[in-house]
């Protein structure tokens, strides 16, 4: 059984008389341990496709089903619950908390949980060597490259050993080379047997996963291994 | 890392916020107990002066009469039907519901006599009592120990021709002047004050009094009713209460906290304003952050816990320091606000308590709204990236 099912999802968004389909009907299905690229061009629907994958975003119709649990049919809170045990999210724009230091970006996602603050600083830190900033615990985002930011961020979605490893646009503000560094770093971690599903619009990007699906005016139209 | 570290770390970095927060919260919260302390530490002066101003309450014999005097022109009376008040009866005020305000029970017994070729007024008093009440009463001299010694009023003791250290006498007695009394204006001036018992066998009326004057403690007690509860016992006594100028600017202090109240009531709306006004733009200007929170798995209980900490911790901060302000306020003002130059601060724990707890109950009233649109945020609309 696949690790996550997407069945005929379908997002319509009304905005007065306008209704816009940004989702028409997509089906796929991700195994464990993959590394799934989704292109397409602006408005093809591809970020709103990671956000109903992420639990987020609730599909006007179909089903998203992850590790066997029908994400929809959850109640708001669990929900969220399934967010952070299962999923971590890499966002376009690191959106790390400015006020925070790295280690304490990183251990966000385990503020709700009943853990030690040893444990949660281990967890942390373990996670911050695992992407190369050991040595910059205790730097703010403001003191940090967008590439490290981008680590960092990287770091705070794995911190929680999620089943799957969810990235919006994560090369979108970055120059070629750190792109190639954080590409890199999916692999590895997709290597190391972590499922990742990475929303992109630069097609080098896709070379780095196992496959891609390319989507267009919200429809799957081509699947490529 | 806990929900708290979010707060606290927020709170550091958005200082000349919180602090613009921390102060319009404190302003509402100072005035409030500026205004509390300085009603109450009048309210005590007032009280205090009342009880050194002597009695408030005076009991007389039930008489069916009328006085015949104006602005202290006598024109004499008609008296008829007077009955009198037994000595041992006035044991009987220590008996009513609010004995503990009474402060003193001065009971005379009046009569003329004559001195030498004058007519005079003697008054039997005790010393002890009439002491505690008169406490601007300046003697020259002591004040009478013993039951052969008389005090003299002012005006007395020219026209008796008899100082301190003096002997006058009365009917058969000698008596020695012990002292005598400094100009005080009134009436006292003209009297011979002798001891109650003697008194009332020179005038020939053993175990009786002509008056009571009682003085009663403000603090709490309502005049009227101790004058109904002493009426109740005291069936053959007329009790009134005297109405003096304090009784007036109790009044006029009253109105002032009214006043006072509704002031501190529009502040502390203000104050709330600005709590809900500043965090409701904190949770706006957060927005993405509060979505990062939601996508990571944070409950809306998580974001409101963060949202109302943060009010908490400032709305205490703006406690103490509202508490600390507003008494220094009181401070700097009670020497004009009130009469008496010995006037003190009173300090309570309640309005210390109550200022802190005020100030909590509001910041989290005032931050419940912007908490709750937080929480209700959606992610992906909040983040927008998505």
């Amino acid at each position: 059984m696949a690790l996550i099912e997407i069945k005929n999802v379908k997002k319509h968004y009304t905005s007065g008389d306008d209704s816009v389909e940004a989702l028409r009907g997509v089906d796929i299905s991700i195994e464990k341990g993959e590394f799934i690229t989704i292109m397409g061009q602006s408005g093809s629907g591809k970020s709103t496709l990671l956000s109903v994958l992420g639990g987020m975003n609730h599909p006007t119709t179909g089903d998203v089903e992850m590790a066997g649990i029908k994400l929809y049919q959850l109640p708001v809170e669990k929900l969220a619950d399934f967010r952070a045990q299962n999923l971590g999210f890499v966002f376009q724009s690191f959106h790390l908390i400015p006020y925070l230091t790295a280690i304490e970006n990183v251990m966000l996602p385990l503020a709700i949980v009943k853990t030690s603050s040893a444990a949660k600083k281990t967890a942390a830190r373990q996670a911050l060597e695992r992407v190369g900033l050991g040595g910059k615990l205790d730097r703010l985002p403001n003191q940090l490259s967008g590439g490290e930011q981008e680590r960092v961020a990287i770091a705070r979605a794995i911190v929680n050993n999620p089943h799957i490893l969810l990235a919006d646009e994560p090369t979108g503000n970055l120059d070629s080379k750190t792109s190639e560094e954080v590409m890199t770093l999916f692999r590895e971690l997709n290597n190391a047997g972590q499922t990742v599903v990475m929303v992109t619009h630069n097609l080098e990007n896709g070379a780095y996963s196992d496959r891609t699906i390319n989507l267009k005016d919200g429809m799957v139209v081509a699947a490529q291994a | 890392m806990k929900l708290h570290t979010i707060s606290i770390n927020n709170l550091k970095r958005r200082k000349a916020k919180m602090a613009f927060l921390t102060i319009g919260l404190m302003v509402g919260i100072a005035t409030i107990v500026t205004l509390v302390t300085l009603t109450r530490s009048m309210s005590s002066d007032i009280e205090h002066k009342m009880d050194e101003f002597g009695a408030n309450i005076l009991v007389t014999p039930q008489s069916n009469g009328l006085a015949m005097n104006y602005g202290g022109i006598s024109l004499g009376g008609v008296t008829f039907d007077q009955r009198e008040i037994r000595e041992e009866d006035l044991a009987k005020i220590k008996t009513i519901r609010n004995s503990k305000n009474i402060s003193a029970i001065a009971p005379k017994v009046l009569g003329g006599i004559k001195v030498g070729n004058h007519d005079v007024l003697l008054v039997g008093v005790n010393f002890a009592s009439e002491l505690k009440m008169k406490q601007w009463w300046k003697i020259f001299g002591e004040a009478p120990q013993a039951d052969n010694e008389v005090l003299l009023g002012n005006d007395a003791s020219k026209v008796l021709n008899a100082g301190s250290g003096d002997s006058i006498k009365i009917k058969t007695e000698t008596f020695k002047v012990a002292g005598v009394l400094d100009q005080t204006g009134s009436q006292d001036d003209a009297l011979v004050f002798a001891s109650l018992p003697k008194a009332q066998k020179l005038l020939g009326k053993e175990g009786k009094i002509s008056l009571a004057e009682v003085a009663a403690l403000c603090s709490g007690c309502p005049i009227g009713d101790m004058v109904t509860q002493i009426a109740e016992i005291l069936p053959d006594a007329k009790v009134s209460a005297i109405q003096q100028v304090v009784e007036g600017r109790l009044k006029a202090l009253d109105q002032f906290k009214r006043f006072s109240y509704a002031m501190a009531g529009v502040v502390v709306f203000i104050g709330s304003l600005i709590v809900f006004v500043t965090m409701m733009g904190s949770v706006n200007e957060r927005t993405t952050e509060i979505g990062v929170f939601r996508a990571i798995g944070f409950r809306k209980s998580h974001i409101m816990r963060i949202i109302l900490l943060e009010a908490a911790l400032v709305s205490l901060l703006a406690g103490f320091l509202g508490y600390a302000v507003g008494m220094g306020g009181a401070k700097l003002a009670l020497p004009f606000m009130a009469e008496s130059k010995n006037a003190h601060l009173i300090w309570d724990t309640t309005v210390a308590f109550g200022s802190i707890g005020l100030a909590l109950t509001l910041g989290l009233l005032a931050s419940l709204y912007p908490a709750l649109h937080a929480s209700k945020m959606d992610p992906t609309e909040a983040l927008r990236a998505l």
